[in-house]
């Protein structure tokens, strides 16, 4: 292959020698949205199956986190944007073949309803929670009588949000290392993990810290697939693909993609978690928290890799 | 009608008048560029031969920027220019991270800004500044659905190249060689 060896004269600041477009809020943001759709879509299918009363702090107690995690991700994103007074422009356009446009109208709903469900499910928290107002009473009894419109709704829209944190990326065919449909799977397995570790942080009930360890497991299981997949994906894509793959296979980003996402974020939580499940006893903070890390690191490694690989010219 | 630019790289003697014609012309902000020269050096030693190229926004038919936009505002008008309107661009950047050829920049107003083809010469008949500013005239501008076109005429009579095109973007810019 002819390459070009050397190409001078660019001089578009923020763009040349690599983009310089995407910072620490979106690869937070991305991070956080993962992890609400995780812990929304959790609790969600846990309460339309039945199974509320078996699995309490999925379904009652960590979706108080979500609204927190949504609208700090969102704050992020808004501090992301250059032309901020004109962030309403998202919501007078429908574009379809936009992923920002179908995740800005899937916040739109993702949103409320997190904060919906958390009021449904305050006095859990707040035994002698007042609402003060009778028509949040009414409010409250209107939802709870559709509350299994509501979980579908939410399950629905939390995985469409944890798909999209990844199909964001992947719309992108000018970076080659994001140009690949599996980050839009691998993305949401990841937010689910992150979502499913925060109930095994604050759940209390050894049978259902039990079972999320257990759904920790097999996530993690899909994402190791997940990430072997990709590779082989690019490596036996073009020139470009190779290349990008290279970054972690050698190149700038090798050692914290190995050892933060794959080695500290995946496999010694594994290694952790099958131990608890076999009867010794480890703090479970500790996997819980190394798996929330790698799911931080990987959309961090991911959005900075993306902006260095490039098509050649 | 469709505009399009070919860039002779065989009478290209990189003098970035073009650049230069294009900031103030635009007005582009100091230490930005809507065009920009490249100067490339290919082969193994001792075979290496060097081009010179006038590069800007590629114009493309199928383009990645306008179809990542979320609120609309990278659009492809009549001629299939693509640009940006100023007040509904909210500065994501998906463009920006769209682009093959990074020819977008983040404007210090906020709003993302790229070559227009200087849209507002050419609709008053005038080429756009670096076209008409070039001293060994190797820039061409025209109509490619024109048969009489000077681009038309000169893509006829002569080789060409576009970049990237395995991109799949379809690029109006093109390099004769």
């Amino acid at each position: 292959m002819e390459e070009e060896l050397i190409v001078s004269g660019r001089m578009n600041q923020m763009i040349d020698p690599h983009l310089h477009i995407w910072h620490w809020q979106i690869s937070l943001y991305l991070f956080l949205g993962g992890m609400a759709a995780g812990i929304l879509a959790i609790a969600a299918l846990y309460f339309i199956r039945g199974r509320e009363n078996d699995y309490k702090t999925a379904v009652r107690i960590t979706p108080f986190i979500a609204p927190f995690l949504l609208v700090i991700g969102l704050l992020a994103l808004f501090i992301d944007l250059r032309h901020k007074l004109f962030f309403w422009q998202l919501y007078t356009n429908i574009k379809l073949q936009s992923p920002m446009s179908w995740g800005a109208w899937t916040l739109m709903v993702i949103t409320p309803v997190s904060f919906v469900w958390c009021a449904l499910h305050i006095k859990d928290i707040f035994p002698n929670w007042d609402w003060k107002y009778k028509w949040l009473y009414d409010l409250e009894a209107f939802f709870n009588k559709y509350k299994k419109a509501l979980a579908w709704v939410m399950l629905i829209y939390a995985i469409i949000l944890g798909i999209y944190t990844g199909i964001l990326l992947s719309a992108f065919n000018a970076r080659p290392l994001w140009n690949t449909s599996i980050l839009g799977p691998l993305f949401l397995a990841s937010g689910l993990s992150a979502g499913a570790a925060a109930t095994l942080v604050l759940s209390k009930d050894s049978k259902e810290r039990k079972q999320f360890a257990r759904i920790d497991l097999v996530l993690i299981g899909i994402e190791l697939f997940l990430i072997i997949h990709m590779f082989m994906g690019f490596l036996a894509s073009t020139q470009v693909q190779i290349e990008a793959a290279q970054l972690f296979l050698g190149g700038q980003y090798t050692m914290s993609f190995w050892i933060f996402v794959v080695i500290l974020g995946m496999l010694i939580p594994a290694l952790l978690e099958i131990m608890e499940l076999g009867k010794f006893h480890i703090p479970v903070v500790i996997p819980a928290v190394l798996v929330i890390f790698g799911s931080l690191m990987l959309r961090f490694i991911i959005v900075y890799a993306g902006q260095v690989s490039r098509w050649l010219y | 009608m469709r505009y399009a630019m070919a860039v002779d790289t065989r009478k290209c003697v990189g003098c970035s008048d073009c650049v230069v014609a294009c900031q103030t012309e635009n007005n582009v902000p100091i230490g930005f560029c809507r065009d920009w020269i490249v100067e490339v050096t290919n082969g193994t030693y001792p075979q290496l031969e060097m081009e010179l190229r006038s590069e800007r926004c590629n114009q493309c038919v199928n383009a990645p920027c306008v179809r990542c936009c979320p609120t609309g505002a990278s659009h492809i008008v009549d001629g299939g220019i693509v640009l940006v309107t100023h007040n509904e661009c909210i500065g994501c950047g998906a463009c920006m991270a769209s682009c093959p050829y990074d020819a977008r920049y983040p404007h210090p107003d906020g709003y993302v800004d790229k070559c227009t083809f200087c849209i507002h010469r050419i609709k008053n008949g005038l080429s756009p500044a670096c076209v008409a500013v070039c001293p060994t005239k190797c820039l061409y501008f025209g109509d490619l659905h024109d048969p009489n076109s000077e681009v038309s005429v000169v893509l006829k009579k002569r080789k060409s190249k576009t970049l990237i095109p395995e991109a799949g973007t379809d690029p109006q810019l093109y390099f004769l060689i």
